[in-house]
């Protein structure tokens, strides 16, 4: 580089890990966010690929079943140009009894740079993250966060809208269950837009409105203010109690239908982080249709991952190194 | 370690000279505008850029493409540089197959910038030629690169630095030499 550019003061990243957008300061998410913006014409050249993580490896240690996430995941990592490992349990030691901070540990003896891990326990990625020196990335964790996820639904509102300060979004399903809707929250919240939550009583975890959510239980209420909407899936397989309506009931009650947006907004953007069922929680004519944003939101999520590895990887280089004064 | 302003080298209207007379020399070289474009490395070589197609409309009348390259992931010194990198756009809504592209940065001085464009550059496609325009030329080539059309040669030490202020980004356009004060 010639030295002729003036060094101004920029945004620092300073974290090892990404565990939730409940530890993020406005600052960083934006720095995410800025980066994804320049990521994101990568994704559409004729030779998708840079070479800032050479020589990086990135280990996906899916405890769950992912497909998007975690083909994400590894399409941001290789248009990178970092190595990708991806780890399922089910047909790795994990089966044998190894716990999740052994099986971090040997990932770590390996020489890996980076850990994305996605399990069914609230928490679990934080305690890896404290068990091992090198990056660690929460992809989920039980019902607590997915802040790629939320990164991206952010990413793609920013992009559509041009802002996110002001925006009222309302995100519709089981909020009790939603590990994307609790990073949406905060990482909304954080950047100034207004969020309500909407859904049957029974899917409506206590204290969620001290993360600075409304709450409704009528979905006209819900997108009749909206600039945007966030469909979840019902995660009917957590049903352990038999307490969730019956499928038809709620696509009568919460469904995103096309008569419901009439009486929205004209230009209302409507999100879900899928995997989509159709009939249950939004119908076939809204997920396909003209104020739907579900496809560009997988495109956009490789670029807020490449983001995300790039930072962490940044971070891990400057670790130990004097900061530069000027 | 502070610097403090040691020499004026360019004027505004020595830039805009120079500016004019690269464009010249780009249009005799390459016998006329066809088939190029002009690409300049963020942040201040896309100003150049756009100056240089500014001027070479003015000279023959065409509109050649423009474009901006960010370089920052093609850097060697990723992992040694001290400040964290910001990440800009790359703009280049152009084809560049079978184009003369010539590439502008605003100082060429180890020469490792210019390899991580060339890089960059050949990943949207393979330019029939890359020629290289710099406002300035302050020697200290690390790597073996020249450029075709420089608008002042200037040696310097390693001890000092060389500031390019242009307008859109700095609101004054000048060239000057700054030393390092030990404390």
């Amino acid at each position: 580089m010639n030295r002729t550019a003036t060094i101004k003061k920029k945004a620092k990243w300073v974290h090892k890990d990404l565990l939730g957008l409940e530890y993020l300061s406005k600052e960083d998410m934006n720095l995410l966010l800025d980066t994804a913006d320049s990521f994101r014409e990568i994704l559409d050249r004729p030779i998708k690929k840079v070479p800032a993580l050479r020589g990086k490896t990135v280990v996906n240690l899916f405890y769950e079943p992912s497909t998007r996430t975690r083909v994400s995941f590894e399409v941001a990592a290789k248009r990178l140009s970092a190595d990708v490992i991806n780890i399922a349990t089910e047909t790795s030691s994990v089966k044998k009894g190894e716990t999740l901070n052994d099986t971090g540990k040997n990932i770590e003896a390996l020489k890996a740079d980076i850990i994305v891990v996605r399990h069914n326990c609230s928490g679990a990625a934080s305690m890896l993250a404290r068990h091992v020196n090198i990056s660690v990335v929460n992809a989920g964790d039980g019902w607590h966060e997915h802040p790629t996820q939320g990164l991206l639904d952010i990413f793609t509102l920013k992009k559509k809208l041009g802002r996110i300060e002001g925006l009222n979004v309302s995100i519709v399903g089981d909020i009790a269950h939603s590990r994307v809707a609790r990073s949406n929250i905060w990482g909304l919240t954080k950047l100034g837009a207004k969020v309500m939550v909407c859904a049957p009583d029974i899917l409506v975890p206590s204290g969620i409105e001290k993360m600075g959510a409304g709450i409704t239980n009528s979905i006209d209420e819900a997108l009749s203010n909206a600039d945007a909407v966030n469909v979840l899936r019902m995660q009917f397989e957590r049903d352990e109690e038999g307490v969730f309506p019956q499928q038809l009931e709620y696509f009568k009650n919460f469904g995103i239908t096309e008569d419901r947006l009439k009486k929205a907004k004209k230009d209302i953007i409507v999100m879900h982080p899928g995997p989509i069922n159709r009939g249950v929680e939004i119908s076939s004519e809204v997920a396909d249709g003209l104020n739907s944003v579900i496809l560009e939101q997988v495109t956009n999520g490789i670029a807020v991952r490449m983001a995300v590895l790039f930072w962490l990887s940044q971070a891990r280089n400057k670790k130990g190194k004097d900061e530069d004064t000027d | 370690m502070s610097f403090s302003k040691k020499a004026n080298i360019l004027t505004k209207e020595e830039i805009a000279r120079a500016i004019t007379r690269i464009s010249h020399e780009i249009l005799e070289k390459n016998r006329g505008s066809k088939d190029l474009a002009v690409i300049g490395i963020r942040t201040r070589g896309y100003v150049l850029a756009e100056r240089i197609v500014q001027s070479i409309k003015s000279i023959d009348g065409s509109s050649l493409p423009v474009g901006a390259l960010d370089i920052t992931l093609y850097r060697d010194d990723l992992s040694v540089v001290s400040e964290q990198p910001v990440i800009h756009k790359t703009e280049i809504d152009f084809d560049i197959e079978g184009k003369n592209i010539i590439l502008v940065d605003d100082v060429l001085y180890t020469g490792r910038t210019v390899r991580c464009a060339l890089d960059a550059l050949i990943d949207f496609g393979r330019p029939r030629a890359i020629q290289l325009a710099v406002l300035i030329d302050r020697g200290h080539r690390e790597l073996p690169v020249r450029a075709d059309y420089v608008g002042k040669n200037l040696p310097t030490s390693q001890k000092e630095l060389v500031q390019v202020k242009l307008e859109e980004v700095d609101e004054e356009d000048s060239v000057f030499i700054e030393e390092a004060q030990n404390e």
